[in-house]
């Protein structure tokens, strides 16, 4: 009744393969935007960047970005912290090293750097599969971390060990560093949201997508068809491991600011994005955000209703935290493996016929 | 008669072309074992030509040595007239050579569109930075191969069903969505692994007819492994009858049928 595609007729094969299809769902994507772009940002706080907004928009860059390696590709994948710390290494030297070039150029270079990196580890991913792929990405993790922490030239030789961000604007606004406004950190970091979203998109809904939904599905099958798998698997990598180092870029210059490499972009970091892919539903970019969403806003709901309503001490609720999403993420494996995507999808697919479900 | 290189009519009255495929002295070995031992034979354009023989007798092996799967320990592989060099399967799929499965091997979750349209890989050009600003010529290109992939969809009838996730069709529907893909590429050769396993007669008679169809309309050259004996000599024009590895007839359904060796192959024969 509320949810309808009766009525809404394609003519042609291009408004048949666009993004969204239906007449109600273009909608609300549009509604979102303009809100995301035009009314959040008047009325953003420095809590609500910091606490909600910022982890989310980063952590659903690096999510999608995995979820395209593990979710459409089906290459699992343990290096994400690893990957995110390329991109912020990346960012980090780039800024130090070129003060005068936009933020922007910035982290798409540091994007672009970390795929580099991506297809140098995903080379294994020719010969092995499964978890011995996830193990020998495992040990991309391990290496980049310890890289970062025993080479002084990738932290600029500084006495910390830490990498700071230095004060960085955009065509004028302070983007970087203590003093950047929580309207233009908010808004630079929706901007590459919403650039790789359309992205990933386009490319998981063309060619490229079926080939690596295609190695996903059946390798040998794919071979078999004509999908060189050297360059699918490849492509993956580079793809995702892009996205990867986006987000990492961002969660070092725009959300932390200074950042220990161990602490930040240890082996947690991969499992947390890796369980944003889960619990959101592999092989769906809306499933990426959803993850990113539920895993960002769950302990941050916990903490307001354990600590500052029902009055718990801190360190209980934040276990809780951790015990609630080790039995989600079982709950989602056994019931519903493709995750939140899955469950919004029935719910459309319920709400086509409601009140009428015959 | 069969050696003559201009080819030859069919008894329906099907002109059938020169040799598109030759295989020449083919061994295949896995560690001791010999699946395929010493066989030649060719495969015309416009022909549909089976391959027969008993279970284990080397027939999957021989599609899966035509498709670039394995490698054989000797032989040569003449695809139009010249020798094929090593090569991975995806260089021999480009070359023109598409198949099915023994086994349905489809994308299981995929709709049936993205099954049919990987069919078409050879066929897109664009990079994949043309692909991830989508408009313009990655679009174009999409419509494009959208529209001959349409065709199939609406030659093999499954429209109904083209935005149906794989995984939820039955059986006989996954059969005929892989021979979709397959067809999707426009094969110079295409592959039948057991095209009718498993069905009942009605859609044993269904395949039949696209295979047929698909002979007809597209003059696809079509090379079919099938254990229904009826549907074998009812389709083919000619049968290669393998057995243990080894060919042990060659020829019209006719000739085959009243093949002393064939006959003993398949109803056995007393070791006396």
């Amino acid at each position: 009744m509320f949810y309808r595609e009766a009525g809404d007729f394609k003519t042609s094969y291009t408004a048949d393969s666009q993004t969204f299809p239906i007449k109600f769902d273009r909608y609300r994507y549009y509604v979102v935007l303009a809100v995301a772009f035009g009314i959040i940002p008047f009325i953003i706080n420095d809590y609500w960047a910091n606490a909600l907004l910022l982890p989310f928009l980063i952590y659903a860059i690096a999510a999608i970005g995995l979820n395209i390696l593990v979710g459409y590709c089906g290459q699992v994948s343990l290096g994400t912290g690893g990957f995110m710390a390329v991109g912020a290494y990346a960012c980090y030297k780039l800024m130090t090293a070129f003060p005068d070039v936009s933020m922007f150029i910035h982290v798409l270079l540091a994007g672009g750097i970390t795929a580099i990196v991506g297809v140098l580890f995903g080379l294994p991913s020719l010969r092995i599969k499964g978890f011995y792929l996830a193990v020998a990405t495992l040990a991309a993790q391990f290496f980049l971390v310890w890289l970062f922490n025993r080479v002084p030239w990738f932290y600029n030789y500084s006495a910390s060990g830490q990498i700071n961000a230095p004060e960085r604007d955009v065509f004028g606004i302070i983007i970087t560093g203590p003093n950047a406004p929580a309207w233009a950190t908010y808004l630079f970091c929706l901007i590459f949201v919403t650039f790789c979203a359309i992205i990933a998109r386009n490319l998981t809904r063309g060619t490229t997508g079926r080939t690596w939904m295609a190695i996903r599905d059946m390798d040998i099958a794919a071979e078999i068809i004509g999908v060189n798998p050297l360059k699918a698997k490849l492509t993956a990598f580079a793809v995702s491991s892009f996205f990867v180092g986006i987000a990492g870029a961002l969660f070092f210059a725009v959300y932390l600011g200074a950042v220990e490499v161990g602490e930040v972009f240890g082996i947690q970091k991969s499992f947390l994005v890796l369980f944003m892919v889960i619990i959101g539903g592999l092989g769906s970019i809306f499933g990426s955000f959803a993850g990113a969403a539920f895993l960002v806003l769950l302990p941050v709901v916990l903490k307001v209703v354990g600590v500052d309503v029902l009055g718990w001490p801190t360190d209980i609720v934040a276990h809780l935290n951790l015990v609630i999403v080790g039995a989600l993420i079982i709950m989602f494996l056994i019931l519903e493996p493709h995750g939140l995507a899955q469950l919004w999808r029935v719910a459309k697919e319920k709400l086509r016929l409601w009140p009428f479900p015959h | 008669m069969l050696d003559n290189s201009e080819g030859y009519v069919t008894e329906d009255g099907r002109k059938i072309g020169g040799v598109v495929m030759e295989m020449k002295n083919i061994t295949l070995r896995f560690g001791g074992v010999v699946a395929i031992k010493d066989i030649s034979f060719d495969i015309r354009e416009g022909e549909i030509r089976a391959i027969i023989g008993p279970n284990g007798a080397g027939k999957s092996s021989m599609l899966n040595v035509i498709s670039g799967f394995y490698v054989p320990q000797e032989g040569e592989v003449w695809f139009h007239g010249s020798k094929r060099p090593l090569m991975r399967p995806f260089e021999v799929a480009q070359q023109g050579i598409a198949r099915t499965f023994q086994n349905i091997a489809l994308f299981e979750g995929m709709s049936v569109l993205d099954n049919v349209m990987t069919g078409r890989l050879g066929y897109m050009k664009t990079n994949i930075f043309q692909q991830a600003l989508w408009k313009g010529k990655a679009e174009t290109e999409e419509t494009e191969n959208r529209e001959a992939v349409e065709k199939i969809i609406d030659f093999l009838e499954i429209q109904h069903i083209r935005k149906t996730p794989v995984s939820r069709l039955p059986y006989g529907l996954k059969k005929r969505v892989e021979l979709a893909r397959a067809l999707a590429a426009e094969p110079k050769l295409l592959l039948l692994d057991e095209p009718m396993a498993g069905m009942n007669v009605e859609e044993k008679e269904d395949m039949s007819r696209f295979v047929l169809d698909v002979n007809d309309e597209f003059g696809t050259t079509i090379a079919l492994i099938e254990h229904d004996m009826g549907v074998v000599m009812d389709l083919s024009d000619r049968v290669v009858v393998m057995d243990y590895g080894k060919k042990i007839g060659d020829g019209t359904p006719d000739e085959v049928r009243n093949n002393q060796e064939v006959i003993d192959a398949y109803l056995g024969v007393s070791h006396d």
